[in-house]
């Protein structure tokens, strides 16, 4: 697989490893009072879907930039690549 | 139709006229009292116990593609009860002491060859971490014998001993592992299933389940609704997906892990050989393929095929580990896709939602798993409550801060 590096352009996903599903990156708010069975899930439980998914890859063998790469599961055919960093920023968590 | 010398004997003066197929191949009927999701080994072996051990009847196997068409055909046929964690090793030597049965507990030729395996250890410390699962084995009384350098290269004297990077000190061996033809357990599980009045009905895939307060009343399938008192999901790989159809969310990642024959050679490798510092292991069929695999790719899939790293890695860990297979020529090679845990343990419980199971998240090591696995999940229909050797495996256990955690990797399917 190749993944398509925003500033590096084409890298093999070798260069990579994986955590997985971005909704990670919604981190459940701590001081909520459901905040035990939020992180729970948010540790625990996946949507593991067939199909199309947005998952983490941490570029060490590179530039050390998280990526949000979508890649389809049933293909393996990647779809698409954005640093994390400008998918954090573009949700409300780090709007402020 | 029972299997026997003598049968084999009077079919071959017939001119093997007398055979008949192994199951019915029944329509479904419009209501049974349990309902088994998925006809693979474990599956099968679920519908065998639950109509022969405990008596039930008005069984029927919902398989969406043929029976044994998923990993119960695609693993590299291992069995094997070297564990550590009292969650774990009781229930995987109950599973050996299935399969030691197994063959005359279902009258047909599963192939189990008991000729063992061994773990090689390279550092002191592995050597006491070793020694430390080698004594809870023999608590368990799976059986463990620890070998050391020379006794092991009397043994097994191909093996790279003074590979620079994981010199090899010794191995932990249990003689009773082995392995055991794969597809033939799927097969003779379905055929004590069907002899005992299961329903095998295949090409008939689960779209839906019909849930009424909080209980199950029955499931959608592609030819047409079946109602039923009990369902119990046995569909590893592809957990998710079905559970989903229950508005369930699981501790599970879908992902393909690799396997790998060669072209038949002459005997050569006497049982199972680990090289977990090198992601590699070995065995031999009784065709003489070398059949050998490695970690998994660690990334989200439903492929079942992997990718060219993986394949680049275990050959270099087998290169690593016995240069001369070097010499042999891979004839084929495949993936599966596998449940991975959070935590790298199986789940066999019952849901939030009345009379709806689920036994999955077997990750790489369902296969050896295969009689347990089945028995206790008929334990759990038939009687509502965990087997004794599978009370680990709750759903809950997440929750509750009890993980089965074998190899103290963390909760991240890809480390495990």
């Amino acid at each position: 697989m190749l993944i398509p590096h925003p500033l590096l352009g084409l890298r093999d996903a070798q260069e990579f490893t994986y955590l997985g599903d971005a909704r990670l990156i919604d981190r459940p708010d701590p001081s909520a009072p459901d905040a035990e069975a939020a992180f729970c899930d948010y540790v625990f439980l996946r949507d593991n879907p067939a199909g199309v998914h947005r998952e983490f890859w941490f570029h060490e063998q590179g530039d050390r930039s998280w990526l949000v790469v979508t890649r389809d599961t049933v293909t393996h055919e990647v779809l698409g690549a954005e640093l994390a960093r400008d998918a954090a920023l573009s949700r409300t968590r780090c709007s402020k | 139709m029972k299997f026997s010398g003598f049968r084999v004997f009077a079919e071959a003066l017939k001119g093997h006229t007398g055979w008949r197929p192994l199951w019915r191949n029944p329509d479904p009927k419009p209501s049974y009292d349990y309902l088994i999701v998925g006809g693979g080994g474990h599956g099968l072996a679920t519908a065998y116990y639950l109509a022969k051990t405990f008596g039930r009847s008005r069984i029927a196997v919902l398989e969406k593609g043929w029976l044994g068409s998923g990993n119960v055909g695609r693993n590299t046929t291992i069995i094997r009860s070297n564990y550590l964690l009292a969650g774990n090793e009781p229930f995987y030597e109950f599973s050996m002491k299935l399969w030691e049965g197994l063959e005359q507990e279902l009258n047909f030729n599963a192939m189990v060859s008991q000729r063992g395996i061994i773990n090689l250890f390279h550092t002191d410390a592995q050597r006491d971490a070793f020694r430390r699962r080698g004594n809870a084995m023999m608590l368990a009384g799976a059986g463990a014998r620890l070998l050391g350098r020379e006794e092991l290269r009397a043994m097994v004297p191909f093996l790279n001993y003074d590979n620079a990077r994981f010199p090899i000190k010794g191995g932990l061996m249990q003689a009773r592992a082995g392995t055991a033809r794969h597809d033939g357990v799927a097969w003779g599980y379905a055929r004590g299933g069907d002899s005992h009045g299961v329903d095998l009905i295949q090409n008939c895939e689960v779209t839906g389940f019909r849930l009424d307060r909080g209980k199950v009343r029955g499931v959608e399938t592609s030819r047409g609704y079946i109602a039923a008192d009990k369902v119990g999901v046995a569909v590893a790989g592809s957990s998710s997906r079905v559970m989903a159809m229950a508005g369930m969310r699981l501790p599970i990642e879908s992902h393909v892990l690799q396997a790998f024959v060669t072209e038949g050679l002459k005997p050569t490798i006497p049982g199972v050989i680990t090289f977990g510092a090198g992601h590699f292991y070995i065995s031999q069929s009784d065709k003489g393929g070398l059949v050998f695999g490695g970690d998994i790719d660690g990334y989200n899939s439903y492929a079942q095929r992997g990718n060219l790293p993986v394949v680049e890695d275990v050959a270099e860990g087998g290169m690593a580990l016995m240069p001369m297979i070097g010499r042999a020529r891979l004839l084929r090679m495949w993936g599966g896709v596998v449940d991975m845990s959070m935590d790298g343990s199986p789940i066999i419980d019952r849901t939030h939602i009345d009379g709806l199971y689920l036994n999955g998240g077997w990750c790489y090591g369902g296969f050896k798993a295969t009689p347990a696995s089945g028995y206790a999940f008929a334990h759990l229909l038939a009687t509502g409550a965990p087997h004794e050797t599978a009370r680990a495996y709750r759903i809950d256990r997440f929750a509750r801060g009890h993980v089965v955690d074998e190899r103290g990797a963390g909760a991240q399917p890809n480390l495990h």
